[in-house]
């Protein structure tokens, strides 16, 4: 009996090694942990727990039948973030470079469905140098049982993927169908195909960094959420964005113990919006001071920061925000910040945690590039999403809401709960100018009676009161009392039961 | 009693003399620049007359409009604060036109006073002490060179008209005063379109001391001690102290009645100051007289417990002093702290925009001013004095268009040493973020071994930081100690942490003891002990800390004592840790537990990208236009971009020659503070 128990040490430290270790060390060269050592940063000390740890490869081409190293190339299995279930994989470059077998993706297709069936989210490290060759299309089998799976799991439990190294073929579109991907910068890279196939088809000269790492992915394409200096802190990072997401699909958003009053008042919001118009604010200072602890998890923070999309609580729960940012472009919609932002009130109404929107909009971007990229159908999205969600909606007006972008923004029309405007608001079809110009064509020939003309529309429409006056403003409120307003009016909405006529799916303009 | 006075001033000032005005029960009136619509002072004020546009020259200077202000109000009477009209003999002249009184100085003080050469011949006829020198013109090189040798060298040859260093210049030798005379000379002539020039020995190991004097219009004055404003950054005083750690009762004697004598001398009637210059050698020389409140006038009110502001109301009322020689006594000591709104490492750059946070320091009552009732506000009382003069408030702008100046915080305590260390937890305590300010810079020169010892000559700031300065670390001791709380700290929030709904049953995450703080490049190992009262934390060398605080998680600013003694850290976020400001140190504080430590070291140091090959944007802006191309050879100075920032164009230039290699913005982009605008080979 002894021997047997020996046996079984001995093979799980084998197991341990994973490549050996001098493929560890040099692992830890490139400056990256191990996969191994992933887990355990990742999970709450001592709470993994592993499946599928002497699993080989059934290769038998190219002499792979004499290298079978237990675990073959994946770690998988379960563990908490703190004492919450999650499933986790994590490839190890250890081992043939982390390449993707046939059981290689069996063992995370174990987890996946494990992960499906218990309602925990998946975690994915991703480190892989691609495809097993030598496995051929039993490794693209493989892939496809994985995309087929993230497909079933996208809605039902979250998704995240990190990405702690090479990413590349075909191994890129699982993490394509996760909820988030993070990156480590300069460690980690992804693209469809690599530099050197680049050179031979386009002649173009790209480094792999320029082609596909940390900064491309997060500020250009849009593909990454974030990126994070090294695997320490992704980890980490990737702790507190749990910490904010729900199980899954029918397990409510976590709440925790809070230390800031939710009926706080903030005096210095009354003098946020500048007298000026046309003068922008930082709308981070308005989400700063309406969560809890002024604690923001901010998703997509380099990209279309016309738009702010991400994650605070309010009474220790967890609401999604997304908020026009007057700081960048005016904080027009355009292309991009129509379809971050449409992603990101798709995942919250699918996991049902509460939307804030904080609008000042003066409408879409206009111009050719916007029209010839399809600003149409990309807008739509932010819309259809919107108006689809049937989670709590809380919408505060701090300034413009102009013309169609007012309409997008969780305006009462598209089933918002609450809709509240500041004093500042102005809820109009477009600004005073414009207006003029087209109502009172014949006169532009006069400067002064335009100007008149100007300042009566101003007087007219620039407040927010002919909305609230329709009953399309729920509430015209003071800015110092806006914590206390909105985390009231999402106490009230704990309750919210709203569902949309069945269907098989919808069709979202994609 | 004025029943009505006007405030000829804004900023903390204003608000300054608003309270003292209101405790005597006098009606106040603000006036405002379109730039101070929301000010604090207009808010404070009884009533506010707008005065036109934010620059001051078309506003709070403009006489005519200040004159109209008065009427219109019905003021009786104008205080002028500091700076603008306060030292304007038109101003004042224009007021007794109009038989309204002055808080001030008669007419003939204010011009007596404000040229340099008369106050000098003045106050020589007045047996005040002045600095050896040749009051004349001086004509020509050789001249110069023979009244040198008179003086004595080393000796400074001043422009009449100067100020601010220009037209200063010092010699040590023959050669340099002929040269010295001619640079001045030209520089003056320049400057000042005035190119009169005088020669006045050099003092070495200077220190600015000065002394307050106080007189009514029925020729009593008195002195109320001297306060010390060695610690000066380009002329403008940063650090201000009363009473000197230098000066003792006789030199302090000879200097007030020398002050003394020299405001009689002039028929002065109010608060005022007598600038000296003192050597090594206790010698000290009349530099020049402020006939006016002086920025750092509540040091001398908390060591005496006059309000100056009530003082120069009730003078101009023409009441009689109340207080004689003898009834002035120093007690305890008084600092004050200059808070700037210049950003210390960039070269102390004026730095405006929203203050989207400020959280002074609770303000404390003691000290003489208490003891008199003459305490503004309702502080509660404490065993020591903490006061902040401001104009400001949270969500406030600081405009380009007037001081940076934004508070003045002033401890008081029996001692030096408690007064500082008051300061220290004061400046500790003090949230201010939207722009960049001099708290730790503040901080650094508390804790500087020579300002302890009181060493300080007003070459301080220059000697200490002759680069600039770049943050301070901390000392191993008070590392430590942040070390301790910081662990103590993130237990707290951990534990927090694991008690997120959802989680498994029977199967939740323990936060364990032993943790490993890493902060300035050192590692601490230690092991927390908690009970209901804090946390006991054990070094791994041995030692304990016992930590005790109600900081909770996501609180902005920790309040704590480590083994009794008082740490207060403003705490931010950094993954894995906090980013911890204290003592005027900044830094991240990551706190593992021993495994994630270990693998943390693992992790590469990257390197911050070498800049000096970069245009870096300055200030968070609008790109207006890129003036250059990829692949253009640039020389120095020229324009590469303009950025706007805050409705003004910047236009940004080459430093020096080079070859632009990548371009990463164009026009219409909005830039963040150093973000990389072009790059050169």
């Amino acid at each position: 009996m002894k021997d047997i128990l020996q046996e079984l040490e001995s093979r799980r430290e084998t197991a341990r090694l994973g490549g050996g270790q001098r493929r560890i060390d040099s692992q830890h060269a490139k400056g990256k942990l191990t996969a191994r050592e992933r887990v355990e940063l990742l999970l709450d000390e001592d709470s993994f727990e592993e499946f599928d740890m002497f699993v080989a490869h059934r290769c038998t081409e190219f002499g792979m039948e004499d290298d079978r190293p237990a675990g073959d190339g994946v770690i998988t299995g379960w563990g908490t973030i703190n004492g919450r279930m999650v499933y986790v994989f994590s490839q190890d470059f250890t081992v043939f470079g982390g390449s993707l077998s046939e059981t290689h993706a069996q063992k995370i297709c174990k987890i996946m469905d494990m992960a499906m069936q218990n309602g925990a989210p998946v975690i994915g490290i991703n480190d892989s140098g691609g495809a097993r060759i030598q496995e051929g299309v039993a490794s693209l089998a493989g892939y496809a049982e994985v995309f087929q799976r993230n497909i079933m799991a996208s809605g039902v439990v979250p998704q995240i993927s990190v990405i702690m190294g090479p990413c590349a073929g075909g191994a890129v579109y699982s993490p394509a169908m996760t909820d988030f991907i993070f990156m480590v910068k300069d460690t980690s890279y992804m693209f469809v195909t690599g530099p050197d196939v680049v050179k031979t088809v386009t002649n173009e000269v790209v480094t792999a960094e320029e082609l596909g790492g940390a900064s491309t992915h997060t500020k250009k394409s849009s593909v990454a959420d974030g990126a994070f200096e090294n695997d320490v802190e992704a980890l980490n990072e990737v702790r507190r964005l749990v910490d904010f997401l729900p199980l899954n699909n029918r397990s409510k958003a976590p709440t925790r113990p809070f230390f800031d009053d939710p009926g706080r008042l903030d005096a210095s919001l009354d003098t946020l919006v500048p007298d000026n118009p046309n003068t922008p604010y930082d709308m981070k200072e308005l989400i700063g001071k309406l969560g809890d602890e002024g604690d923001f998890y901010e998703i997509q923070e380099d990209f279309a920061k016309n738009i702010l999309t991400g994650f605070i609580r309010m009474e220790g729960s967890t609401v999604g925000v997304v908020a026009n940012q007057p700081m960048v472009l005016a904080g027009c919609l355009d292309i991009d910040s129509s379809r971050k932002a449409a992603r990101f009130v798709r995942f919250c109404d699918a996991f049902e945690i509460p939307i804030l929107t904080l609008v000042d909009v003066p409408g879409f971007l206009p111009g050719t590039s916007q029209e010839y990229g399809g600003v149409i159908k990309h807008g739509a999205k932010l819309l259809f999403a919107y108006g689809e969600a049937t989670v709590p909606k809380v919408t505060v007006i701090t300034r413009k809401a102009y013309g169609g972008a007012y309409d997008v923004m969780a305006s009462k029309h598209l089933r918002g709960d609450f809709n509240y405007a500041w004093p500042t608001a102005e809820i109009a079809v477009m600004g005073a100018k414009g207006a003029t110009e087209i109502l009172y064509r014949s006169e532009l020939g006069d400067p002064e009676k335009i100007a008149q003309r100007t300042a009566d529309y101003e007087d007219r429409f620039a407040n927010p009161f002919v909305a609230a006056e329709k009953g399309f403003i729920d509430e015209v409120i003071q800015p110092h009392s806006t914590r206390k307003r909105v985390c009231r009016a999402f106490a009230s909405l704990r309750g919210k039961s709203l569902q949309n006529p069945w269907k098989k799916h919808d069709n979202i303009p994609l | 009693m004025f029943k009505k006075i006007l405030i000829a001033n804004r900023g903390e000032i204003a608000c300054r003399v608003i309270k003292s005005a209101r405790k005597m029960g006098i009606k106040t009136v603000a006036i405002y620049s379109d730039a101070d619509r929301s000010a604090l002072h207009v808010k404070m004020a009884d009533e506010a007359v707008h005065i036109g546009p934010p620059p001051a020259n078309q506003s709070y200077i403009v006489i005519d409009k200040v004159m109209a202000a008065i009427k219109g109000s019905g003021a009786e009477a104008v205080h002028p604060g500091y700076g603008f009209l306060s030292e304007n003999s038109k101003f004042a002249q224009a007021l007794a036109a109009e038989g309204v009184a002055f808080v001030g100085p008669p007419v003939g003080a204010i011009e007596s006073m404000g040229d340099k050469i008369t106050s000098k011949k003045i106050a020589q006829e007045a047996g005040v002490s002045t600095v050896p020198g040749y009051m004349g013109l001086i004509e020509d090189q050789d001249e110069a060179v023979r009244i040198a040798g008179e003086v004595g060298y080393p000796v400074m040859i001043k422009a009449s008209a100067g100020g601010g260093g220009k037209g200063m210049r010092i010699a040590w030798n023959d050669e340099e005063t002929r040269e010295g005379f001619e640079s001045s000379k030209n520089e003056a002539a320049n400057s000042f379109g005035d190119d009169r020039i005088f020669i006045e020995k050099f003092i070495t190991q200077p220190r600015h001391i000065e002394i307050q004097v106080l007189c009514d219009s029925h020729g009593n004055g008195i002195y109320l001690g001297e306060r010390e404003c060695s610690i000066q950054r380009r002329q403008q005083k940063v650090v201000e102290e009363a009473p000197s750690p230098f000066l003792d009762e006789a030199t302090r004697k000879k200097m007030g009645e020398q002050a003394v004598a020299l405001a009689q001398a002039v028929d002065y009637a109010s608060a005022g100051t007598v600038e000296f210059i003192v050597d090594g050698d206790k010698n000290f020389y009349f530099l020049e007289m402020n006939t006016r409140l002086q920025v750092e006038h509540p040091v001398t009110e908390l060591i005496t417990g006059v309000d100056l502001v009530e003082q120069m109301i009730r003078v101009a009322a023409g009441e009689k002093l109340s207080i004689t020689q003898d009834d002035v006594t120093l007690k305890g000591w008084a600092i004050e702290n200059r808070l700037y709104a210049e950003d210390p490492y960039r070269g102390f750059l004026p730095s405006i925009g929203r203050l989207t946070t400020y959280r002074p320091p609770a303000e404390q009552a003691a000290g003489p001013l208490l003891d008199n009732d003459k305490w503004q506000g309702d502080a509660a009382p404490g065993p020591v004095a903490v006061r902040n003069d401001t104009g400001v408030f949270e969500g406030g702008e600081i405009s380009m268009y007037y001081d940076p100046m934004i508070a003045k915080l002033c401890t008081w305590a029996p001692t030096r040493d408690e007064a500082i260390e008051a300061m220290r937890i004061a400046l500790d305590s003090f949230e201010v973020e939207g722009i960049g300010h001099n708290l730790p810079f503040l901080s650094a020169v508390m804790d500087h071994p020579i300002f302890i010892a009181g060493d300080m000559t007003t070459a301080f700031i220059e000697e200490q930081y002759p680069e600039g300065f770049d943050g301070v670390s901390l000392p191993q001791g008070d590392l430590q100690r942040v070390a301790a709380a910081a662990a103590a700290m993130f237990r707290v929030a951990e534990i927090r942490r694991t008690r997120i709904s959802g989680r498994m049953d029977h199967h939740e995450r323990r936060v364990g003891r032993d943790w490993v703080v890493t902060a300035q490049g050192e590692s601490f190992e230690l092991a927390i002990d908690a009970d209901q009262d804090g946390s006991t934390v054990k070094f791994t060398d041995g030692s304990t800390m016992r930590v005790t605080s109600d900081w909770t998680p996501g609180d902005p600013l920790a309040t704590l004592e480590v083994d009794g003694a008082p740490l207060v850290l403003k705490v931010g976020k950094v993954p894995g840790g906090f980013r911890i400001r204290t003592r005027g140190a900044d830094m991240a504080v990551h706190v593992r537990t021993p495994r994630a430590a270990e693998l943390a070291t693992l992790m590469p140091e990257k390197v911050a990208p070498d800049t000096s090959k970069m245009l870096l944007c300055p200030m968070p802006g609008l790109i207006v236009k890129v003036d250059v191309e990829i692949g253009d050879e640039v020389q120095e100075g020229q324009a590469l971009c303009t950025v706007e920032a805050m409705k003004m164009e910047n236009i940004l230039r080459a430093e020096k020659k080079g070859k632009v290699s990548k371009i990463n913005a164009s026009a219409g982009d909005s830039l963040a503070v150093d973000e990389v605008i072009m790059e050169f080979e």
